[in-house]
């Protein structure tokens, strides 16, 4: 019955630039916000002296954020027009939350970059489309905020449009995967609402930009690829001898009679078929949770991989990779660690750490001794036991892993698997 | 995938990455529409085997009869194991006291947390969605908490991709939420779509309530009205369950699913607004009570 498709996306940006407001404006004037939480508002406003809801208030929902006017962590934010569904990742600009950029990232589809108008593309703008580029975001929005307040509305927004498009094509986003659009956030301008106050733009609004942005816009580069999660063995008297390997499609599509490959084993069978409690599929896709139950009784269990045969990944015990280090203790060569990649956790050691990013410069700093909260660089990786790894570049899902504390438990650093940060300079220095 | 597909496979994932990582999880299931939804959703994910999680229910003494059976007859049905913490027991031997309001949402903590320590549960699933209110919003699908049952939102863990860290010290235990990215709407759409069966009390029907700082109060063993307060029998249904002392019903017709789901989409007020009293105390009801403990 609801047919609506799902787009995840994400905001960025640096602090005071109106992420809280355009997150604010969005659920305002999609009528996402209800009365009983409009009223909260307007009396918080009131409380605070002002004389009209501020919107932020809407979104910045802890003590501390309240207290300081900024927004400190993640917070997820839902809305919805006839022709979409939204899951929006609002994250703070603070240099310091840099991770939770990530973090929100992660996962987005697409994600509103903003900027203020008066300041146009500035260091945090790079360094942001950087990290974004990196995580390979397939789509971008930059929304040109408090257009009504520079002068020359027209060359302003013109200038920054040119300036980000150029910086973006470095950074290796194709032409189409781009759009600027010019807002206020405050006034509601070009939000949901189309504005008087731009005759110079005649593109989209931001929200129909995302009613009609490709949601499948991560091209197929890979085959099947399916972590194994669970086994799932009933022994129940209907259920006997059932034998079945569930998990999330996280790449490809799979059908029953295809061949696949049992990594890091490397055995081979056929799906017999794709099971859902719904009933049998005749073609699973990307996303979708399903149990496969194979022709034969192989041997897998949590933490290997299902794959196609004919571009299944070499499973690896060293692997070079990008790393966002998002801890207090910085990295230092030699660190012993957890990875956990799909569904498997193995001990890994951080052997070398080959450069760190430069964000600024766009450049690599050769050989560090550490690597810091919130700097990025490229590390090489033994582990205990071998990873069916691809290319981040190929597949997030199977290109990605997390680095964690084998003692306190936290999660230290987000993973690309390969040579993402080399991209990402290379395209710069084209600037 | 259309947008509850996504939402689904999302869910279902999560509880297999549980089942796949933790010794005890437990599931939260006060019979409430959440709380059902997660179980169905459960029941989808390990299909066609048993779901291997146990149920935990916090009873605050103060619930309505309907959701108490409900809540016996799925247990049965499923052939699943409950355990139950009664804030009764207590209030009885003096561990808790009654407040002066009567209400006993906030007490639930202490059982809840006796509850997890007792069953050695390290990971918890609770029906909890991040569009209910502006602290949950920033709440990860996997909440690491500490011994104490606390939730310190400067110290949570970010959340990449789909790789959740559950890692904790003994003691600790991880909240889950596979119902974070759902809205009211979407839940109950999801209700409509695969005909899940809820407690009668969701739906309109006849009950004497009195009204009571806007909201429609049922008397019960928990307070009467007041002399000042008429009792009238009106068409009524509860858009939440929770404890009987502090959670509203609203005026309806809408007796069977459509009709609710047109109701809800067409609803200009939040769930918690309509019909919670305790989230009305101030701004950060919801992240105190989270900090000491509770969902």
């Amino acid at each position: 019955m609801s047919t609506t498709q799902l787009l995840r996306l994400a905001t960025a940006g640096s602090v005071d630039d109106g992420k809280s407001t355009l997150v604010g404006r969005l659920l305002y004037d999609t009528k996402s916000v209800l009365a009983d939480q409009i009223d909260a508002v307007t009396r918080a406003s009131v409380d605070k002296g002002l004389t009209t809801p501020d919107l932020s208030l809407l979104v910045d929902g802890l003590r501390a954020e309240r207290e300081q006017g900024i927004t400190i962590d993640v917070a997820y934010r839902y809305f919805a027009t006839p022709a979409r569904s939204f899951v929006l990742a609002d994250t703070p600009g603070h240099v310091q939350y840099t991770r939770n950029t990530v973090s929100g990232a992660s996962t987005a589809q697409l994600v509103i970059l903003l900027v203020d108008a008066r300041k146009g593309v500035i260091s945090q703008t790079r360094r942001h489309a950087a990290v974004l580029a990196l995580l390979g975001v397939p789509r971008l929005l930059l929304a040109v905020n408090k257009i009504d307040l520079v002068a020359d509305a027209a060359t302003v927004y013109a200038e920054i449009s040119a300036e980000f498009t150029a910086l973006t094509r470095a950074l290796g986003w194709s032409e189409d995967a781009v759009q600027t659009i010019p807002v206020s956030a405050l006034n509601g301008d070009n939000v949901v609402n189309r504005s008087e106050h731009t005759p110079y733009y005649d593109g989209p609004t931001l929200i129909e930009h995302l009613e009609q942005v490709p949601v499948d816009a991560e091209p197929h580069r890979v085959g099947l690829r399916m972590p194994v999660q669970y086994v799932i063995r009933p022994r129940t008297a209907e259920h006997p001898d059932y034998r079945g390997f569930a998990g999330q499609v996280a790449a490809g599509t799979v059908s029953p009679g295809d061949e696949v490959v049992v990594l890091p084993s490397g055995v081979r069978t056929t799906v017999l078929r794709v099971d859902t409690p719904d009933g049998e599929l005749a073609t699973a896709e990307v996303g979708r949770s399903v149990t496969l139950v194979l022709a034969e009784e192989v041997d897998a269990s949590r933490g290997d991989l299902i794959a196609s045969p004919a571009d299944a990944p070499v499973p690896v015990s060293e692997l070079e990779a990008t790393v966002c280090w998002l801890a207090e203790a910085p990295l230092r060569p030699g660190a012993r660690l957890l990875i956990k990649h799909g569904t498997r956790t193995t001990q890994a050691i951080a052997s070398t750490i080959v450069e760190r990013f430069d964000e600024q410069a766009l450049s690599a700093v050769p050989t560090p001794d550490t690597l810091a909260l919130n700097e990025i660089g490229r590390v090489s990786i033994r582990t205990a036991e071998p990873l069916a790894v691809d290319d981040y570049a190929l597949n997030r899902r199977t290109g990605s892993f997390l680095l964690i504390d084998p003692v306190q438990g936290n999660t230290l650093a987000a993973g690309l698997v390969g040579d993402a940060l080399s991209k990402v300079e290379l395209n710069a220095t084209l600037v | 995938m259309s947008t509850l597909d996504a939402l689904e496979s999302e869910a279902i994932h999560i509880f297999r990455e549980v089942a796949g990582e933790f010794e005890r999880p437990v599931i939260l299931f006060s019979g409430g529409k959440d709380s059902t939804l997660l179980l169905h959703l459960a029941i989808k994910a390990f299909w066609p085997a048993p779901v291997p999680f146990a149920l935990l229910h916090v009873d605050t003494g103060h619930n309505l009869q309907e959701v108490l059976d409900f809540r016996d007859m799925v247990v049965a049905k499923h052939n699943l194991r409950l355990h139950v913490a009664k804030v009764q027991d207590y209030l009885d031997d003096g561990r808790l006291q009654e407040r002066p309001d009567g209400i006993r949402n906030p007490l639930q903590t202490v059982p809840l947390l006796d509850g997890i320590a007792e069953g050695k549960f390290d990971a918890v699933f609770g029906g909890a969605r991040r569009d209910e209110e502006r602290a949950r919003a920033k709440e990860r699908i996997f909440s690491l908490r500490n011994a104490f049952g606390q939730w310190d939102p400067k110290r949570q863990r970010p959340e990449l991709w789909n790789l959740y860290n559950g890692r904790h010290a003994p003691g600790e235990h991880v909240r889950v939420f596979p119902l974070s990215n759902w809205t009211e709407l979407d839940v109950w759409r999801y209700i409509a779509q695969e005909k899940v069966e809820l407690p009668s009390i969701y739906y309109a029907h006849q009950r004497e309530v009195f009204l009571r700082d806007g909201m429609w109060l049922t008397e019960g063993p928990w307070f009467s009205a007041r002399e000042d307060e008429e009792v009238r029998t009106l068409s009524v249904r509860y858009r939440t369950v929770g404890d009987g002392s502090c959670t509203g019903a609203v005026e309806s017709t809408a007796a069977d699913v459509q009709a609710v789901l047109d109701e809800v989409a067409a609803s200009r007020v939040t769930e918690r607004g309509a019909t919670r009293a305790d989230d009305r105390v101030s701004s950060a009801a919801m992240e105190d009570r989270k900090r000491e403990g509770y969902f």
